[in-house]
């Protein structure tokens, strides 16, 4: 394609400060992590620290108890994760595989259920919760997680599914193997990938979910990491700010990690949704 | 996080209404599923029932019983049994002042969030369609956004709009601009400085979604305008456009239902105030149910917003799809 050099120029400019954009708030974050309180409270703050101090870290983990939050949250999105996509991809499978109502109600389903309000359904799980005696503990939560990964979860696998060329399984079954042998030397290594890259995200998803966290978790030793970073927050919306980015800046990270292992995955993902359905 | 992925969806979505049970059913008949292909029909049922079982229970009931729920006077901690009251928990909302000046912010919100987000989210997905250098970069930094919790993010632009250590103040002090300024304390700034923070955190699925949506447009038809002499404007209008609209259109209709039910980043910046100007209707729930213990009225507003949601939302692709039909 051709494009003229100014054309080019404001390209780049325009570019640029989409980075700007994206980046500064990560940024200011990381920044304000890592200085002492004598600069926090200057009024002229720079974003290179002039004394990088690691105390609002140690004083963060004083402070509340992030160790056991991120412990709590570690139990609570690995569950949900490996729960969501063992149930996810059978199901996801025939979806793909077979062009029924059935398919075409899970799709439904999936985009139906994003129109949720939440409190709709927060309502009436925390009263079912609360006669199951799971309110207050990381098993419910678990069970409300999976279910929110669901949809999703569907979605993506059934992608992956229908990149998998169902000549491949029928030539497994020309060649004398049966069906259980075909799912699971044929068609499951070459979905492991997919697999993968969709329990990674719901882990992710529940990693960082709040809002079911705050209704079902009451005390601070089962709550989640995203609740327990509210905490630092006072009633009046002051907060110590140091021990604040601190303790935000590590919540991020495997969220961070994660994704960027995942990130193209899901991109590709997406585009074999929209070209193959 | 929301995934982004049903964004996808090829065809434009059908107007939102609750899921009805007998749907369900309708899809399982054992005429319509004769076994064929790999899955035969017990199979079939032996894989779809461990995900089917927990949709129904934890999802689609829970869906109804809050609905039911919003008819009567359900509160928390109550030992009275719970009784019907018809629509009176309606006839209330109707009155309730409070609840809706929170659904005229909510709407404020989620249109003021969902259409720069849109806008800028195409300038930077045709940005990266280009050939430019930094592309891998943008890439690396939209990551940001999408991954980071919702309460981080919030917590991070608190650091960024404080009115003393925040860059923000600072920046405008050193362009001579003022400042001391309070931004989420402010009456008047606070609900634009929590849209600034919704654009930024919904930019990057949008963008994703509207990239996915660019590079399937026609690469020779674009180069055969342009061969034609089409400036850059009309070959956008004419070739790219109208192979971007399906996507477009889901993700931004996905994208007015997420904003108007976001709740995590407005409860993490402001919890609604100064003076309720940035009390989502999220929030408003929230506290009516879980502070105030109003089950049943709380139930009711989700089902008053679920129903403007999706009446707006018909309207709005049903209009789309119509002035489509002449580009």
């Amino acid at each position: 394609m051709k494009t003229g050099r100014p054309a080019r120029v404001g390209q780049y400019a325009a570019l640029l400060a989409y980075l700007v954009f994206l980046a500064f708030p990560f940024l200011w974050l990381v920044s304000t992590a890592f200085k002492p309180p004598r600069e926090l409270g200057s009024l002229h703050p720079t974003w290179i620290p002039k004394d990088p101090t690691l105390d609002n870290f140690r004083q963060a983990f004083d402070e509340q108890p992030l160790l056991h939050a991120a412990l709590n949250s570690l139990l609570a999105a690995l569950a949900a994760a490996v729960v969501a996509v063992l149930v996810a991809t059978p199901m996801a499978y025939v979806v793909a595989r077979r062009r029924t109502r059935l398919a075409k109600a899970v799709t439904g389903w999936v985009v139906v259920s994003q129109a949720f309000p939440f409190v709709l359904l927060i309502i009436p799980l925390f009263l079912v919760l609360k006669n199951l005696r799971l309110i207050n503990s990381v098993p419910g939560l678990v069970l409300v997680y999976v279910v929110w990964a669901l949809p999703f979860a569907l979605w993506m696998l059934a992608g992956y599914v229908r990149a998998v060329p169902p000549e491949l399984e029928e030539a497994a079954a020309v060649d004398g193997a049966g069906r259980i042998r075909t799912l699971v030397s044929v068609t499951a290594p070459l979905l492991a990938p997919g697999i993968v890259a969709t329990g990674l995200f719901a882990f992710i998803t529940a990693w960082n979910e709040f809002f079911f966290a705050l209704v079902l978790l009451k005390t601070p030793e089962k709550q989640t990491l995203p609740v327990v970073l509210t905490h630092f927050i006072g009633a009046e919306g002051v907060a110590d700010l140091g021990p604040l980015a601190a303790a935000a800046f590590l919540a991020t990270l495997p969220s961070l990690v994660v994704f960027a292992l995942i990130q193209r995955r899901i991109t590709g993902g997406m585009l074999t949704g929209a070209v193959k359905s | 996080m929301t995934p982004v992925t049903e964004a996808a969806s090829p065809s434009p979505l059908p107007p939102p209404s609750p899921p009805s049970s007998s749907r369900w059913r309708a899809g399982r008949r054992p005429g319509e599923d004769r076994p064929r292909g790999a899955v035969g029909g017990h199979g079939a049922w032996f894989l779809v029932l461990p995900a089917l079982i927990p949709i129904l229970v934890l999802s689609a009931g829970p869906l109804l019983y809050g609905i039911l729920l919003a008819f009567t006077d359900a509160q928390s901690g109550r030992t009275a049994p719970t009784q019907w009251i018809g629509g009176l928990n309606f006839r209330d909302l109707l009155h309730d002042t409070l609840f809706w000046e929170s659904f005229r912010v909510g709407l404020v919100w989620a249109v003021g969030v969902t259409v720069p987000q849109f806008l800028l989210a195409l300038g930077l997905a045709l940005l990266l369609d280009q050939n430019l250098r930094l592309r891998w970069l943008a890439r690396a930094l939209a990551i940001i956004p999408w991954a980071m919790p919702e309460v981080v993010v919030g917590i991070m632009w608190r650091l960024v709009y404080n009115p003393d250590a925040g860059i923000l103040n600072e920046t405008l002090r050193d362009l001579g601009l003022g400042g001391g300024r309070d931004w989420l304390s402010g009456l008047a700034t606070a609900l634009p400085a929590v849209i600034v923070v919704g654009v930024w955190a919904g930019m990057p699925q949008t963008t994703v979604a509207l990239l996915a949506g660019l590079q399937n447009t026609p690469r020779e038809l674009h180069e055969a305008a342009a061969v034609d002499g089409a400036g850059a404007w009309r070959r956008f209008r004419t070739v790219t456009w109208p192979a971007l609209k399906p996507i477009a259109l889901a993700i931004t209709a996905l994208n007015l239902i997420w904003n108007f039910n976001s709740f995590a980043l407005v409860y993490v910046l402001t919890n609604g105030g100064p003076g309720g100007r940035t009390r989502l209707p999220m929030l408003f729930a929230y506290e009516e149910a879980f502070r105030y213990g109003q089950f049943g009225y709380a139930a009711a507003m989700g089902c008053v917003m679920v129903a403007v949601i999706s009446i707006a939302l018909a309207v709005f692709l049903a209009g789309r799809l119509r002035g489509g039909d002449d580009t």
